[in-house]
């Protein structure tokens, strides 16, 4: 059965950067009801409806849920036991005094350090 | 056959606005959806009623077809912000299936192959103002609306009348369902633009 009803987990990009400050397209999460370790950015994202719904492309259970209303946003993520967010090694932060470690030599995926 | 209630809607339309506020017309019927489309053979069709006793009610599918059936015509409002007047469907009220059920509970919550579930008051599925369709004008409610029968619950926001009906469960207490618990109201009147929780 295909289903092209639903978006690639991408376009979470944009809502949930309203809310963290950590980029989540380079995160993995982990699904509560199967325990398939997958990337953000591949889970199935039904947006045709009143909120998103981004779910498991192993066993298509709900991962994540995010409501926007005008004023506030709720975010559910009982059925992803972890995220696992890529960071900066510790020591390494661009805001350590300048010069002090290199920075961004071991550094994987293109978007890391770009800010 | 044929409880209709256009009187009704004709009523409301003359005495005030056809839209409850905040919502905008459409003629064609959007497609929402949370999840994958279940497709539901006839054959494998249920619809379970159960009470906070534990006492189940079933109907297969020949069975629905076998009760009375009606034809509203209603107006239905999604949360979205879409309104459409006037559809037409055709299905078994909420008060044939529970005439006879001995319950004490004020709540129901609606269940759906596929997972999805939504709550609403048990007084809000009697009175005649709530169905399980099985048809949308005139022909078998396609997959992508619901099919083979979704809940019709039109007083209250489109996301109560959920699609791929398989169940309702009657609750002492309000249990809330799968938008309920992530920000949306418990109730869902579109007339009072009942929104999200604390609206
Ligand atoms: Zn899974």
């Amino acid at each position: 059965m295909t289903d092209m009803s639903y978006l690639d987990g991408n376009m979470l990009d944009g809502p949930l950067r309203e809310l963290f400050a950590v980029d989540l397209s380079a995160a993995t999460g982990r699904c509560q009801s199967c325990g398939m370790v997958a990337p953000v950015a591949r889970l199935h994202v039904y947006s045709h409806a009143p909120g998103l719904v981004a779910r498991c492309p192993a066993c298509t259970e709900v991962m994540l849920r995010l409501v926007r209303a005008p004023d506030r946003a709720w975010l559910d993520l009982r059925g992803a036991t972890f995220l696992q967010v890529p960071m900066p090694l510790e020591g390494r932060r661009p805001a350590d005094p300048a010069g002090t470690r290199p920075v961004g030599g071991d550094r994987r995926g293109g978007r890391g350090g770009t800010g | 056959m044929g409880i209709v209630s256009p009187g009704f809607q004709g009523r409301r339309r003359m005495s005030g606005p056809a839209l409850p506020p905040g919502q905008y017309l459409t003629e064609d019927f959007p497609v929402l959806s949370a999840g994958p489309t279940p497709k539901v053979p006839l054959d494998d069709w249920e619809f379970v009623l159960g009470t906070e006793t534990g006492a189940e009610f079933r109907w297969t599918w020949p069975e629905l077809m076998g009760l009375p059936q009606e034809t509203p015509t209603v107006d239905i409002h999604c949360v979205t912000r879409w309104s459409k007047l006037g559809t037409s469907w055709q299905g078994v009220s909420l008060d044939t299936l529970l005439d006879g059920v001995d319950t004490a509970a004020r709540y129901a919550l609606v269940h759906s192959y596929g997972g999805y579930t939504t709550n609403l008051p048990l007084d809000d599925l009697r009175g005649g103002r709530a169905w399980v369709a099985h048809t949308y004008d005139g022909v078998p409610l396609p997959a992508e609306h619901g099919g083979p029968a979704r809940l019709l619950v039109p007083h209250l926001y489109f996301w109560k009348s959920a699609k791929w009906v398989r169940g309702i469960r009657l609750l002492v207490d309000d249990q809330p369902g799968f938008w309920e618990t992530a920000g949306y109201h418990d109730y869902g009147d579109p007339w009072r633009e009942q929104r999200y929780q604390g609206d």
